[in-house]
């Protein structure tokens, strides 16, 4: 089995967000960037299919060279080789194009993404990348065992779960749950050597439209000082609840 | 060249976000100068939708879509622009329109914004204001294609009335065994307890709950308000509570009217996943915790002894507001 995991380049978690050049850029100036956290779980996942399963494990992304710590921490923690198509991701519709190249020049059988990149949260490249490559897809996909060609995958649904049943060729859409987050890996000295000598292929992107385009950013605005009540007079609190923020 | 919009319906019942999208997409059509067709599956009461604005239900009757199912619904749904050269989509946030959505916008070549917060800025451009950076953010975001999708995100336009009347019509999409190649083997959903997605009232405990087994107030508190419960992310790394209820940044958003957070100090991906919601209450006993700083009521003091008597109070104020 040929794994794909497409990785996303984002501000780690704890990153404060602020924009530039007009509030026209997001400010990238002092911020880490990380994994992004759903394709981590999916890269999580996909290591465990190569070791019990013997499949072969490639990452892509889209992104320019700023990009490549992201993706030599995704060999270090075990993919066997990384592909960057050399572009900036205008918008959700652009990369699913990029990648859909990639996953036809390299005969996938199955693509794992994330739910959604936690910086513009489109959640929308896995269901696209499968729309555009005729593949089958799973969206919040919190757990997947592969059987030969058949897949059984869990969705997680507002208020629950659903089991699925389908068959490769398959696009998942991943996220906590596929695997735990004890699960997850820091990359050892041994895995960040082998690193350096896997194989980066950098390739050109592929002509495709821009569909949608940020504007303009801004921030929310800031907040007013908390109202405190004190423990001893929680009635105030219903009060405030009921008669100022009418909420109750 | 009506303005499209998918009502979602759960065993027949329209969700209440149907009505909120249905709200959001007669704002469109108003813009637009244009009327707005709703697309219904194995809804019951279709006409019911022209309180909200809409003056034409394309209604989808099948067996087969009994169960949801994200190809085979997007495919409808595409028919369905088509046959009313529809340019605007209006869809909700729920797990399952995020499913269809990219489905449905990757099949038709349109742009498609999700997490949108509020009417459009301008139809020409068309530009809409959508939460990014995990809430932490927005963006104004112009879609440039010919057709468009937005995602409206829950509680963020409200439910608005506009009466009109509604026509109802059959429609029939012609689907194909492609559109079935992932199958539904079984739904596992809570039933009897508020959804996160759909609540107006979340109450959430983090680690200073101790552990899982003083979860019973969060759960009665919960119960007094008709509100679902939730809990932090160590919470459910420890597996205290199920992955389900986790919200933060890489857990579920939260945007319910009232947050209340009980003995979670607010970390930074934990206060972006929530501050869509729009009143916000912290009980925690370190009068340091960042959550203070987000919130607009707080109570410093033991978790154990303020939640007991808040509940008592509510169930008084429930009593006498009954």
């Amino acid at each position: 089995m040929k794994i794909l995991v497409c990785i996303s380049n984002v501000p780690d978690t704890t990153s404060k967000i602020n924009f530039t050049e007009g509030d026209t850029k997001f400010d990238t100036n002092g911020v880490q960037f990380v994994i992004n956290p759903n394709d981590e779980f999916g890269l999580t996942r996909a290591m465990w299919f190569k070791e019990k399963q013997g499949a072969t494990v490639h990452v892509a992304t889209v992104g320019g060279a700023q990009t490549e710590p992201t993706i030599r921490k995704a060999l270090a923690i075990g993919a066997d080789e990384a592909i960057r198509v050399n572009a900036e991701p205008k918008d959700g519709f652009f990369v699913a194009k990029q990648l859909a190249e990639v996953v036809k020049n390299g005969g996938y059988d199955l693509v794992i993404a994330g739910r959604e990149s936690i910086d513009y949260n489109g959640g929308m490249v896995p269901g696209m990348l499968a729309t555009l490559l005729d593949m089958n897809f799973v969206n919040t996909c919190i757990g997947l065992e592969i059987d030969g060609t058949q897949a059984t995958a869990l969705r997680e649904i507002d208020g629950g779960k659903e089991k699925l049943s389908t068959s490769l060729p398959l696009v998942i859409g991943g996220q906590k749950g596929l695997v735990e987050e004890s699960d997850l890996r820091i990359p050892n000295m041994r895995g960040i050597m082998m690193a350096r000598q896997k194989a980066l292929n950098v390739v050109e992107p592929v002509d495709a439209p821009q569909l949608t385009k940020d504007e303009k950013f801004d921030k929310p605005a800031p907040k007013g000082a908390v109202k405190l009540v004190s423990p001893d007079n929680v009635g105030e609190l219903v009060d405030l609840l009921h008669n100022e923020a009418k909420v109750i | 060249m009506s303005v499209l919009v998918y009502t979602e319906s759960l065993k027949g019942k329209f969700k209440k976000n149907a009505f909120e999208v249905a709200s959001y997409a007669y704002k469109v059509a108003q813009d637009l100068g244009t009327t707005v067709t709703a697309v219904t599956f194995n809804a019951q009461d279709d006409a019911s939708l022209g309180t909200y604005g809409v003056s034409k239900v394309l209604k989808v009757t099948n067996d087969k879509l009994d169960t949801f199912n994200a190809k085979a619904y997007a495919d409808a749904l595409a028919q369905a622009a088509k046959a009313e050269g529809a340019k605007v989509i209006v869809l909700s946030s729920s797990a399952d329109t995020k499913f269809l959505a990219p489905i449905l916008a990757a099949k038709m070549d349109a742009g498609y914004v999700p997490n949108v917060v509020a009417a459009p800025d301008s139809t020409s451009p068309f530009v809409v204001k959508r939460t990014a950076f995990s809430n932490k953010g927005f963006a104004h975001t112009e879609i440039t294609s010919e057709i468009k999708v937005i995602g409206v995100s829950n509680n963020a336009y409200g439910v608005v009335e506009n009466s009109v009347s509604a026509a109802v019509e059959d429609f029939n999409p012609s689907l194909t065994d492609g559109d079935f190649a992932v199958k539904s083997v079984e739904v596992d959903r809570v039933t009897g307890k508020v959804t996160i997605a759909d609540a107006d009232i979340v109450v959430s405990g983090g680690r200073g709950l101790k552990g899982p087994e003083n979860w019973g107030m969060i759960e009665e508190l919960a119960q007094v308000l008709g509100a679902a419960t939730a809990c932090s992310k160590p919470v459910s790394d420890l597996g205290w509570r199920p992955h389900g209820e986790h919200v933060g940044q890489t857990g579920k958003p939260v945007a319910s009217n009232l947050y209340i957070a009980v003995g979670i100090s607010g970390a930074i991906q934990h206060l972006a996943g929530v501050s869509a919601s729009k009143v916000k209450v912290v009980i925690n006993n370190d009068p340091e915790a960042p959550f203070f700083k987000a919130a607009d009521y707080g109570i410093v003091g033991d978790a154990f002894e303020v939640v007991p008597k808040l509940i008592e109070k509510l169930k008084e104020f429930k009593a006498q507001n009954a």
